[in-house]
């Protein structure tokens, strides 16, 4: 099982206590389909670890799965010592107040017929049911300060609020509990640009003051950079490199995750045309089944890489990568990025 | 300057239960023969609706006024035939998803042909060859194999590309792109964006390209407008743009997007509050609520797009020191 070569460093990212979530050779299949395979990591109190990875890699699914909104179909994802995957009912509603939400789309995800006030005092409703409502609603009010709202939104309406109101919305609902985990899905990629550095700072202010582990999911590289300690690359189901954020932007090794920071537009047009994956385009929309996944977009791929599924292996210390062919690669050169 | 496509004065409103809402407000704008020009702004920037009036492909409850010349034809408000003479054939359009914008139970091969016997008289079996033709030339493998294949069967990128070879085929003068890439990850982006420019080599033809993301703008475009609350705010050569940003709004934007090297910020660099709704716009300068260099004057008074050149304006009454 790959899951056990992720060991030491990679898995745990040096940190040993307060471990909150190890999750072990996680399979998620739909149908047929594994659109998950052999995922295993470790996550500590107060973390943000970053999951990058482009649409279909199962990085939502992934986010899925912690939370039990789809069944895992084999491996474990142990929670602070208990098994989310096998625990019952009343223990996973127990545990799902430790663990929260936000999703891409904050005007989807918010119920079109409550209003703001009513949607952050949901959670209080159903997890702190012996508050009267003067309690609630100094709750509500508090935590509508504390994502930047003002007492005025209350009584608005999703319809009534923009993206960015909406995703502090959001925000507020899945931080009222005050949650040891906040799995954030995308959470700015539907904002626009000058309203996203709004909401990822409130998310920072929010982890410090609570000690929350963040969970954050994104196909923006430079965006994850800046808030990551680690990060996990997915691509087509399976983690294929896993390291610090220095390492990982620094030294890439597997190449995808090379061709990922390559293909990132640099933001200035003199040094337009450095943007280009080098990779080969995928021709239909289903992936490899055999093998590496990566195999048909890959440029160093091998007869190797069609017989069998590379095993996540770590091959510097702190530092796993997926690849057959990862002691042969070229060095990385770096990008003359802005 | 003779321009390709001439925008004077548009205004694009839509008439809403509660009254109308001008997306587009007096918009000018020049398009030259074989020039690519970037438009950006945010979402409600007006920046498609713009080009979706030059197109003739409003919704239904828009108003427009103003002037849309085409190759020196107004196009604005034109008859549907006479419309259709131009679009798809010299003036043709590719957008965000190339999902929904091809046909999902026509063949690929069908839906290129198509395009060429309508526009260009010929018969199915030369369009077929011209279709043929056209994916080799936007370099999609095995072309003949998907001229019998749906769109279904086809990646993300892939299908963009087919939606580029089809607004090729009658060899247009302009083709808008809104946003060509943003449904796409981020590794098949810049293999359209390179696409994109070796077309721009190869065939010559003018290119409007719409986008949020100054990155993907950068990449090809010569000259570069920004757009906000339904106006221009800049106007100039790409490279003064994000050397040399004038507008308050322009130079807050280019900092607010997130470096892959560099140090790593502990904080994000922000813009203060958010775009407003056309219904807020007042008087003055639509960004002054959010501008770090707003005084009375701008709240009062709206400043006009104006420069020394003609190629580089700015609509901002204190513009940030060149």
């Amino acid at each position: 099982m790959s899951g056990g070569a992720i060991t030491g460093d990679a898995r745990t990212g040096g940190a040993t206590a307060d471990r909150l979530l190890r999750v072990t050779d996680l399979e998620v299949r739909f149908g047929g389909r594994r659109v998950l395979s052999e995922v295993s990591f470790d996550l500590s109190a107060g973390e943000t670890l970053g999951v990058v990875g482009e649409s279909g890699s199962g990085k939502s699914t992934l986010a899925r799965a912690i939370l039990r909104l789809i069944p895992a179909t084999l491996g474990s994802l142990v929670w602070r010592g208990r098994d989310l995957r096998t625990c019952d009912s009343s223990e996973l509603r127990g545990l799902r107040r430790e663990i929260q939400m936000i999703f891409q789309d904050p005007l989807g995800s918010l119920n079109p017929r409550l209003t703001a006030g009513e949607s952050i005092a949901e959670p209080l409703r159903i997890f702190e049911s012996a508050l009267n409502t003067r309690q609630r609603v100094a709750r509500v009010g508090e935590m509508l300060e504390r994502v930047g709202l003002d007492a005025g939104m209350m009584d608005r309406y999703p319809d009534e609020s923009s993206g960015g109101q909406c995703q502090r919305i959001g925000i507020a609902r899945a931080m009222i509990l005050s949650p040891k985990l906040l799995i954030c899905d995308e959470p700015v990629s539907s904002l626009d640009v000058s309203v996203q550095g709004q909401i990822v700072n409130l998310l920072l202010d929010l982890q410090r003051d609570a000690g929350t582990a963040l969970l954050f999911i994104s196909h923006n590289l430079a965006l994850v950079r800046h808030l990551s300690r680690r990060i996990l690359v997915i691509y087509g189901g399976r983690l294929v490199e896993v390291a610090a954020r220095d390492a990982l932007y620094e030294r890439p090794i597997h190449p995808y995750t090379r061709a990922l920071l390559a293909a990132v537009p640099p933001a200035n047009p003199w040094r337009s045309g450095a943007a280009s994956s080098g990779l080969i385009e995928a021709e239909g929309a289903v992936r490899p089944v055999t093998g590496c996944v990566f195999r048909d977009r890959c440029p160093y791929a091998v007869a190797l890489c069609a017989a069998s599924v590379p095993p996540l292996e770590e091959f510097v210390p702190g530092h796993s990568v997926a690849c057959h062919r990862a002691g042969e690669l070229p060095p990385w050169a770096a990008q003359s990025q802005p | 300057m003779s321009s390709l496509l001439q925008v004077e004065n548009l205004t694009v409103s839509f008439s809403m239960p509660n009254g109308a809402i001008d997306a587009v407000r007096r918009v000018s704008l020049g398009v030259a023969a074989g020039e690519c020009l970037g438009i950006v702004g945010e979402s409600g920037s007006g920046k498609t609706q713009l080009f979706m009036a030059a197109m003739g492909l409003l919704a239904s409850n828009a108003a427009t006024a103003g002037s849309v010349r085409f190759g020196g034809e107004e196009i604005l408000a034109a008859e549907p035939a006479r419309l259709n003479r131009v679009r798809g054939s010299r003036l043709t359009m590719i957008f965000q998803d190339p999902m929904t914008s091809l046909t999902p139970h026509l063949r690929i091969g069908t839906q290129l042909a198509e395009v060429l016997v309508c526009h260009a008289r010929m018969s199915w079996r030369e369009a077929r060859i011209g279709a043929l033709r056209m994916l080799t030339r936007v370099r999609v493998p095995e072309p003949e194999r998907r001229l019998e294949q749906y769109p279904y069967e086809l990646s993300g990128g892939l299908r963009q590309r087919v939606m580029i070879g089809m607004s090729l085929l009658c060899g247009p003068a302009l083709v808008v792109a809104d946003e060509p890439t943003t449904a796409l990850d981020v590794t098949v982006q810049a293999q359209i964006i390179e696409l994109l420019r070796q077309m721009r080599r190869e065939i010559g033809m003018a290119l409007v390209l719409i986008s949020h993301d100054l990155g993907v703008v950068a990449g090809l475009a010569d000259r570069i407008l920004v757009m906000y609350a339904g106006r221009i705010v800049e106007m100039a050569g790409a490279v003064d743009l994000f050397e040399r940003a004038q507008h308050p709004y322009t130079a807050e934007l280019l900092k607010c997007i997130p470096s892959l090297s560099g140090p790593r910020l502990q904080r994000l660099p922000t813009l203060a509050g958010q775009p407003p709704r056309p219904a807020e716009i007042g008087a003055g300068c639509a960004f002054a609520p959010r501008c770090p260099r707003a005084a009375d004057r701008c709240r009062a008074e709206r400043p006009e797009l104006t420069g020394s050149d003609a190629a580089r304006q700015v609509a901002c009454h204190f513009p940030v020191a060149p």
